[in-house]
């Protein structure tokens, strides 16, 4: 492993998204434009507040998720992969790299909708903003690594499309967003503990009501950088130097 | 002839399988150290695969590649041996420079090293340009740029002439003579035949097999023809005429 070599990796993915302006317009603003119209649609109804804290789990999710594992899917079938291992770099600077920079517009994503949700749609929270930020990041960089993962089973990008359904939907599904996870049949329950995206919807319900402390949230957090790092091994694992 | 450590590639009874079909069944050869080798043959004949196996790219059934006395695919090798795919693998979004300062920081290169390849390859007039906004032969320079930072001992390029005009051809085929007069070792793929006599040595495939393996010279002496391509015809039909009598 070297740092020189994830970070020139990182700066290159930011270069290259910096020559798609649309890629960045769409990462920043697409997930505050959902939760504004979910805000509008559950308008005078008590529920954008139940269900907004989730949304800021689900947008931001998904559409990490489809960026990373499309534009690491490109890497392997442009050859440019073949040929970055053919060089002196390790497959966890690659996967590293990527998480990065990816993490890093996670960042302006999760903050540009945080602010959109609490100041502009007024998702009422009763506990710390920061908290609520950084559960929404984790999220963010769950949704990355996962796509990195992700890319590694698809050979076409019309493969990879369908993983959405496949990985996310049943983690929205279970998630506690339709109904409370409480409320399910024992065998989803007990299902829906074991997905990391369940543990983000439950932070980040627990920051906007307060009903629980720093410490549950904590371990929370630690629970969904548990499973993106599972992701991230996994991934550098599957990256295989001589192909058939 | 040149005094030499060991040659710089030695495949020795390699095979390979690609999907379904069996591409190699036993293959060896050698290419010496220092020399300008070019490995000419129809599509389809394994050229690619060969060099995938000496990069340490393709998976292989059995038998062993050796490249600068390692076995192929050692971390070691990674900065020694240059290696350009069939099609140009740079990045489409970046411009020629950001392409080769990422590859450059990869490799561990020298700084100025950016400039050199960009010289030698004639890029200087698009150097900031986007890779996606230029011509397939300018897009194949830049892979080929790529591969020459950091200067490898041994240098293993697929087709890097396919898709260029004439006077592109002959002023990389003078790079790559002027590359091998410092030293470094060629191995250059082609399926244009006419390209042989710029090679030191030559390997003749067909079908995952070497059917020559001579001076452009000799062969032309050995199959008393004129031209690179002629003599390929001579060869195949010699190697057809040799495995019917087989048969019988
Ligand atoms: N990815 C692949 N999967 C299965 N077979 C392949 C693959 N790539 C190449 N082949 C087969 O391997 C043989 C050799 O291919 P290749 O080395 O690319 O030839 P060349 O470079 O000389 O045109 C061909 O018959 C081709 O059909
Ligand atoms: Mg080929």
């Amino acid at each position: 492993m070297s740092l020189a070599r994830t970070f020139a990796t990182t700066g290159r993915i930011l270069t290259q998204i910096r020559h798609d302006p649309r890629t960045i317009a769409l990462l920043l603003v697409v997930p505050s434009l959902l939760i504004g119209l979910m805000s509008w649609l559950f308008a005078d109804t008590p529920v954008f507040d139940r269900v907004g804290p989730a949304m800021l789990a689900l947008f931001p999710f998904i559409i990490m998720f489809l960026v990373t594992s499309i534009s690491t899917l490109r890497e392997r079938r442009s050859g440019t992969l073949e040929r970055l291992l053919t060089l002196p770099i390790s497959k966890l600077d690659f996967i590293l790299g990527y998480t990065l920079a990816f993490g890093l517009l996670a960042i302006a994503q999760a903050a540009v909708a945080v602010g959109f949700a609490v100041w502009v749609c007024g998702l009422s929270i009763e506990g710390s903003i920061w908290l609520l930020f950084a559960v929404a990041l984790a999220d963010a960089v769950l949704g990355t690594t996962l796509g990195l993962l992700a890319s590694a089973f698809a050979r076409t990008e019309f493969q990879v499309v369908q993983f959405m359904p496949a990985v996310v939907f049943p983690q929205v599904l279970l998630g506690g967003v339709f109904l409370p996870r409480a409320d399910m049949p024992d065998v989803l329950h007990a299902i829906s503990d074991w997905l990391p995206l369940s543990h983000a919807i439950d932070a980040l319900n627990a920051v906007s009501t307060g009903s629980e402390d720093a410490a549950y949230i904590g371990g929370e957090l630690l629970v969904i950088a548990a499973f993106a790092l599972g992701a991230v091994l996994l991934g550098s694992i599957t990256l295989r130097r001589r192909t058939p | 002839m040149m005094n030499y450590a060991g040659p710089a590639v030695l495949v020795d009874n390699l095979r390979v399988k690609r999907g379904s079909r069996e591409v190699f069944h036993g293959l060896s050869l050698a290419v010496p150290r220092g020399a300008l080798v070019g490995l000419l043959g129809p599509s389809g004949c394994g050229k690619t695969t060969l060099m995938r196996a000496i990069v340490g790219a393709q998976k292989t059934v059995s038998g062993t590649v050796t490249v600068l006395d390692s076995p192929a695919g050692t971390p070691g090798l990674r900065k020694r041996v240059g290696y350009t795919t069939q099609s140009a693998t740079v990045y489409d979004d970046l411009t020629i420079r950001q392409n080769l300062d990422y590859f450059r920081s990869i490799l561990g290169a020298p700084r100025g090293d950016v400039d050199r390849v960009i010289e030698e390859t004639d890029l200087g007039d698009h150097a900031n340009q986007l890779v996606g906004a230029l011509s397939g032969g300018q897009q194949s320079r830049v892979s080929l740029a790529a591969a020459l930072l950091g200067s490898p001992e041994l240098l293993v390029l697929d087709e890097p002439t396919v898709g260029l005009d004439p006077v592109l051809r002959v002023q990389l085929w003078t790079l790559f003579r002027r590359l091998r007069e410092n030293g470094t070792t060629l191995l250059v793929s082609s399926h244009v035949m006419d390209e042989a006599t710029r090679c030191d040595r030559l390997f003749l495939m067909r079908s995952g097999e070497i059917l020559a393996d001579e001076t452009p010279d000799g062969l032309l002496e050995k199959t008393n023809t004129s031209t690179a391509e002629d003599a390929f015809l001579a060869i195949i039909a010699g190697d057809t005429r040799q495995s019917s009598e087989a048969e019988l």
